[in-house]
């Protein structure tokens, strides 16, 4: 038997055919990008049954959105805004919930990695390494420098999703990448809990 | 208060190495940019180099972690399949309920059309009847 859409079938053609109002179609879609859309996801919400959620969500806005998809953006890239807009709202819905725990300093996770240069220059432990900074930031500077630098969203695209300015969205992935830098290549005789303390009272002080 | 500004006073204009340190984040791709004096300070400062040269180290890697993805949990993909198609079945119930309700509708007003045009047809044909007798 033939299958309607096979796992071969290129993406562009499913998209056309999701436009079209042909649910397999999409069905085939949820297949090929939910392993990078979940993964988007757990990196902008932290927290596995959180990004099930956002991940569900997504899918559901895509699909009833997929007909007014004019294809300007490649469909993963269109995915990652809905995506991120979900994480978005979900974590602007928990911050109402429970306010303190967002912007709480979170501990290092892995202090055996720490000052440690020939570790860091193995680029697997370095991207280790590096997924373990991320997932430290706090959601709103997470949220950001996730989507620009990973997802290579633009800086008005970020904003738009994150509902805020682009200067502002700038300000947040600046002060990210500060902190990253800071935890994963701390300088001679900088403590990246120090680093963290003045990038904090900065925030606060803004 | 700025300091002041001169010849001679390189030491005082340039700015210390944390004032810079956000700026630095975002000079590796051109979302944030030095002035003059910033720039020649980071041409000396071998702690600010150092920092510029992470940062694209660190852009480099965040890049890169793109591909990196995660295991799609055990029976995620069944449950957003599931949840598309409780989605579809609803809709297309609403469709079937709205379509239902336009051809009442519709109903409706045709019997309401035909009813008014037959109370027309009677009256105008009524009319007509009462004229003849004047006709003559």
């Amino acid at each position: 038997m033939r299958l309607l859409h096979p796992p071969t079938a290129p993406l562009d053609e499913l998209v056309d055919a999701a436009r079209r109002g042909e649910g397999r179609a999409f069905e085939e879609l949820v297949r090929r990008t939910s392993a990078e859309t979940f993964t988007l996801a757990r990196r902008l919400v932290s927290d596995e049954d959180d990004a099930r959620d956002v991940v569900q969500e997504a899918y559901l806005r895509a699909f009833r959105s997929i007909g007014s998809f004019r294809g300007e953006a490649q469909f993963t890239t269109w995915l990652y805004r809905i995506t991120a807009n979900c994480a978005s709202t979900h974590l602007g819905r928990r911050r109402r919930h429970r306010h303190d725990e967002l912007d709480e300093e979170a501990e290092l996770v892995d202090p055996a990695l720490e000052h440690d240069p020939e570790a860091a220059t193995d680029a697997a432990l370095l991207r280790q390494r590096l997924e373990l900074a991320v997932a430290e930031l706090p959601p709103r500077l997470r949220a950001v420098v996730v989507l620009r630098d990973i997802y290579d969203l633009s800086h008005a695209e970020v904003a738009e999703q994150l509902g805020i300015s682009e200067s502002a969205a700038k300000v947040r992935l600046h002060r990210a990448r500060r902190r990253l830098r800071a935890q994963v290549f701390p300088l001679a005789g900088e403590r990246p809990e120090a680093a963290e303390v003045e990038v904090e009272e900065h925030a606060h002080a803004s | 208060m700025r300091p002041e500004r001169g010849r001679g006073r390189a030491a005082v204009d340039e700015p210390p190495c944390a004032g810079l340190a956000e700026r630095l984040a975002g000079v590796v791709d051109d979302s944030a940019a030095l002035d003059r004096s910033e720039r020649r300070h980071v041409e000396r400062c071998l702690r600010c180099q150092a920092e510029l040269a992470q940062h694209r180290k660190l852009l480099r890697a965040m890049r890169s972690l793109r591909a990196t993805t995660l295991a799609t949990p055990d029976g995620l993909v069944v449950d957003v399949l599931a949840q598309l198609e409780a989605s579809g079945e609803r809709r297309a119930v609403r469709a079937a309920l709205t379509g239902r309700r336009a051809a009442y509708l519709g109903g409706i007003a045709a019997a309401a059309t035909a009813a008014g045009a037959g109370a027309a047809i009677v009256l105008v044909s009524r009319g007509r009847r009462g004229r003849l007798p004047l006709a003559g």
